[in-house]
This record gives C-alpha cells, sequence and structure tokens, in this order.
C-alpha cells in the first residue's frame, strides 16, 4: 500500500531524513516513533507530498508521490502536529471546504454529520474555530483528515498539547479508525504508540533504528539484555573492581556515575559474586539481571550517550 | 480552483481586508470623480483613472499580501498541498479570488460615466479601452502581488515588496529618463505595466498590448507556481 524507498531529505547540508526505506500493509496501524527532531514530521510531510524527498521514491497505491501527486494523495488524509485550520471560519463551513477540495463523492451533508458526531464536534459546528479550546482544534483537525473516507490516515502527534481526558478520547477514536483504515500515527511517546499500534517504526537522527512489532522489538532487546548485571555495592571501588574482574564469567564493567555497577557476562555469576562479596567483607545492596521497561528500551535504541565509564 | 476561489473571496470579508479595499477605493473614486468630472464639468476621465493608478498602487498589496505568505505562517499549506488540487488549481483560485474582489471595485466605476452623461457627453469608446486597460493592469499587479507574497511568510514583508515594485512601476517613465542609456530605457519602459496602460488612454486596443498583459500576468502566475513547487524540493 506504501512504499517509502531509499527516502533522503537535505536541507543544506543536514539531512532530516537519510536513506530510510519501509512498507505498510493495508489495514495496519503504525506507529513512528522517534524523539523530537528525529525526522517523523518530515517523514510524514514527504509520505503526504507537502515536501518532496531529495532522494528516494514513495508509492501510494502504486501512484508515485512525484509523478502522480493527486492520484496518490487521493487516498490519504492527513493530520499534520499543527492542526491546519483556517480560523477564521466556522467549523461547518471549514470542513464543507475540506470536503469540496478533496473531492469527495459521500453525500455531503451526512457524511460530514457522521464524523463530527465520530469526534465529538457536533455540538461546537457554528462557532468560529479560532474560539475553540485546543482539544477541539485537534479534533477539526482529525474530522478534515478522516473527510472523504481516506485509505489511509497519517496522524502527526495528534495528543500533543492536550490534557489528559482529551488524549485518552483521542486515542480511542483512533483505535476505533484503525479497525478499517491503515493508520499511521507518529509520537515520541513509545506509551502512546504501544497502546494504539501493532507495528512501530522507531526512527532516530533522520534513520530507521527498528522496525518490527512492540513484542518483537522488546524481545530482541530482551535477549540482547539477559547477559547484563546490574548490582551496587559499599565497599572500596578498586577493591570491588579488582573483585569483580577476578570473576569469571565477567566480560565488561561499566560504573555509572551514581555508583552503580553494569556487568556484561557470558554466564550467570549471581551466585559466584555473592560469595566473593562475603570473602572479600564488601556489602551488596542490589544485584538483578536487567530487564528494560518499554521506555528504556526507546531510550536505549535512541540515546547514544550514557552517563557511564567503562572499567 | 472554484472552491479556493470561494473560499478566499469570501476570507476578504471575514477580515476587514475586503472593507478597507471596497471602502478606500470608492470614497476616493468618488471624490476623483467628483473634484475631476463633476466639479470642472469635465467628460475626459483620463485624470480620473491616473489618480486611480496611485491608489492602487497602495491597495493591490492589501489584496495579494496574505493570499499565500499567510497560508505557509499558519501551515494551511499543508491542507491545501496535501489535498488532490494541483499547485496551478491553488495558484489559479487565489488569484481569481483577488481579481474578483478587483472587478467588484470596478463594477462601480462603470456608473461614473452614466452619471456625466445624464449632463453632457461621454465617448464611451475610450472609457471602454480605459476599463479593459485597468482591468488588465489590475490583473497584472495582482499577479506580482500574489508573486510575493509566495516569497515569504510575513505578510507585512510580502505588502511592502510588492509596494516598492508597484512604485517602480509607476515611476518607470522617470527611471527611464534619468538612467540615458537608451536601450535601458526602452527596456524598463517595455516592461512597465503602470506606463504601457497609456496606450489604451487614447482609446486605442492595440493587440500587441493586450497581449503583453495577459502574457505578464500568465508569467508570474507561473512564477508563483514555480515558487511554491521549489519550497517543496528545497
Amino acid at each position: 500500500m506504501i512504499e517509502f524507498t531509499d527516502v533522503t531529505k537535505e536541507y543544506g547540508q543536514k539531512k532530516a531524513v537519510n536513506n530510510i526505506s519501509f512498507k505498510i500493509n493495508k489495514g495496519e496501524i503504525i506507529g513512528l516513533l522517534g524523539p523530537n527532531g528525529a525526522g517523523k514530521s518530515t517523514t510524514m510531510n514527504i509520505l503526504t507530498g507537502y515536501i518532496a524527498p531529495t532522494y528516494g521514491t514513495v508509492t501510494v497505491n502504486g501512484y508515485s508521490m512525484i509523478n502522480e501527486p493527486q492520484k496518490a494523495r487521493k487516498a490519504i488524509g492527513y493530520l499534520p502536529e499543527n492542526p491546519p485550520l483556517y480560523m477564521e471560519m466556522t467549523v461547518i463551513d471549514y470542513l464543507k471546504f475540506v470536503y469540496d477540495i478533496k473531492g469527495c463523492t459521500e453525500p455531503k451533508d451526512t457524511h460530514i454529520d457522521e464524523i463530527m458526531k465520530l469526534v465529538k464536534i457536533k455540538d461546537v459546528e457554528k462557532r468560529l474555530i479560532k474560539n475553540l479550546s485546543k482539544g477541539y482544534k485537534q479534533r477539526i483537525g482529525l474530522a478534515g483528515a478522516m473527510i472523504g473516507n481516506p485509505e489511509i490516515l497519517i496522524l502527526d502527534e495528534p495528543t500533543v498539547g492536550l490534557d489528559p481526558q482529551q488524549i485518552t478520547e483521542i486515542r480511542d477514536i483512533i483505535k476505533k479508525l484503525g479497525r478499517e483504515r491503515t493508520v499511521i500515527v507518529s509520537s515520541h511517546i513509545l506509551s502512546e504508540i504501544s497502546e494504539i499500534c501493532q507495528r512501530i517504526i522507531i526512527i532516530n537522527k533522520g534513520q530507521i533504528i527498528a522496525n518490527s512489532s512492540i513484542a518483537n522489538i522488546k524481545q530482541n532487546i530482551a535477549q540482547a539484555q539477559d547477559n547484563t548485571v546490574v548490582a551496587e555495592f559499599i565497599g572500596d571501588r578498586e577493591q570491588i573492581v579488582f573483585m569483580l574482574k577476578n570473576i569469571e564469567g565477567v566480560e565488561k564493567i561499566k560504573i555509572s556515575k551514581n555508583g552503580q555497577y553494569t556487568l556484561i557476562i557470558t554466564e550467570d555469576i549471581r551466585e559466584k559474586l555473592f560469595h566473593e562479596c562475603v570473602k572479600n567483607n564488601i556489602t551488596i545492596l542490589t544485584m538483578y539481571i536487567k530487564q528494560l521497561t518499554l521506555e528504556e528500551i526507546f531510550l536505549q535504541l535512541t540515546t547514544n550517550e550514557r552517563n557511564e565509564t567503562n572499567v | 480552483m472554484f472552491k479556493i476561489l470561494n473560499r478566499e473571496f469570501n476570507a476578504y470579508f471575514t477580515s476587514p481586508v475586503g472593507y478597507i479595499f471596497l471602502g478606500f477605493t470608492l470614497i476616493l473614486s468618488g471624490w476623483f470623480f467628483s473634484s475631476m468630472n463633476l466639479f470642472y464639468q469635465s467628460a475626459d476621465m483620463y485624470g480620473f483613472f491616473s489618480n486611480l493608478q496611485i491608489i492602487f498602487i497602495f491597495l493591490v498589496p492589501l489584496l495579494t499580501m496574505r493570499l499565500i505568505a499567510e497560508d505557509r505562517r499558519t501551515k494551511v499549506d499543508q491542507l491545501l498541498l496535501t489535498s488532490p488540487l494541483s499547485i496551478t488549481e491553488i495558484v489559479l483560485g487565489k488569484f481569481l479570488a483577488a481579481f474578483s474582489l478587483f472587478l467588484v471595485a470596478m463594477a462601480v466605476m462603470c456608473f461614473y460615466p452614466l452619471i456625466i452623461n445624464i449632463y453632457g457627453k461621454v465617448n464611451f469608446e475610450v472609457f471602454i479601452s480605459m476599463l479593459i486597460g485597468f482591468v488588465l493592469l489590475g490583473a497584472a499587479l495582482i499577479s506580482v502581488g500574489l508573486f510575493i507574497s509566495s516569497l515569504t511568510e510575513s505578510q507585512i514583508t510580502s505588502a511592502i515588496v510588492s509596494f516598492v515594485i508597484m512604485l517602480v512601476f509607476w515611476l518607470s517613465e522617470w527611471l527611464a529618463s534619468v538612467i540615458g542609456v537608451k536601450f535601458i530605457s526602452k527596456a524598463i519602459l517595455w516592461f512597465s505595466v503602470i506606463y504601457r496602460y497609456k496606450e489604451f488612454t487614447i482609446g486605442v486596443l492595440d493587440f500587441s498590448t493586450l497581449i503583453f498583459y495577459i502574457s505578464f500576468t500568465a508569467l508570474f502566475l507561473f512564477f508563483t507556481i514555480q515558487s511554491i513547487d521549489n519550497k517543496r524540493w528545497n
């Protein structure tokens, strides 16, 4: 349905998106995840044809976004990070305008009415958009994206700036929409994406660093992390390091600024470590095999800098 | 295209811009008509249209300043440029919206010769020639303003730059005489939409002048389309 092939977007010397490729199939709900400035919005803007890639190709339903943009865009409903609203229009007039420019074929009044009811903006249909709250504006933007029943919905950070109740409401709407359409949602909050999406694409510094289901990504990282023991001790640092280096199975030792020891191991050393501590009269406060949370996995993938020292 | 035209035309009246444009045009044209035609009992409308030119140098930038710049600043262009509309349709819709408002103002001008005709004799052929010329001049100035609006996100910058360019057109005759180099002076006068309007004031509808105005307008609309498209690529 969507093919993003070797896409690069350069702004002068800076590569906002660097040679990224992915495919999205019909009916999938995809989360585009990454820290602020990672390239998510650029990716979405390229995907919707708002900006053109410097290199690479984007096809939607077999139509090239560069050569046949109008046909490709017909399948897409887009909610950018800041909803593109004409503030001086009323909600109903705005939605009618969106209906018109999209060249929709559905019965106009019924279609717009259904969407307004779904996103709960029917009560403000005659009000000027500029007088409405951020939550309403976001929902109007979402309604605009849904007009014409596009096969693909692209939602860029749809819950940013909303209060917790509004976030829950928008999430519920997206879940509902995902039952019938292909939905691509971007966010920098993993828990949000993990609630809604089947697959996540993690982008950092313009490159894809993971593209799989949440379960798969977690499993892969977890496997890699099975060889990590975290421990805290009371005692002389040099004596502790000397002791750790002499334990068979310890491959690498990292010490964080708060005094936590991360040991890369080739076998389970916990029992040996316990006995060595007793022998060397070192008090052991904590010792566990590291299990990463979803947020830690995300940080692990997207953060290169760590407050750790290799020993 | 007509949906964009419709929205943009209505938008002139949801902000003070449309009212200011029509209000100033009507007040000042009425004043020019009273002071130049009624007061002096003259049926010649050359002076009336000449003064109107100066007013439009100020008013056309007001009409075009927000058309694309404001969309870009508020990111509403994301709605238009990701819709199935082509850039050409968007640009033409916006141009026609401004041009339609300009035509509304021009329509009022048609009443003035009718008033003169009650008391005297108007040369309608010359008046129609001047009116056609003025409409073409308006289209050309709007296309320049629209192009400038596509280059910036600031309405104020768009208005000031458009005004300066139109002022240069208005001063072209003086500039050509100051420069003194025949070839350059000739080129300036050939390119000046305001200088070339003079041909209409003597009642001559020259085919090459008509083509010049239409080509000039089309060229700046083309530049506007290219400017928007280039921003997508850069």
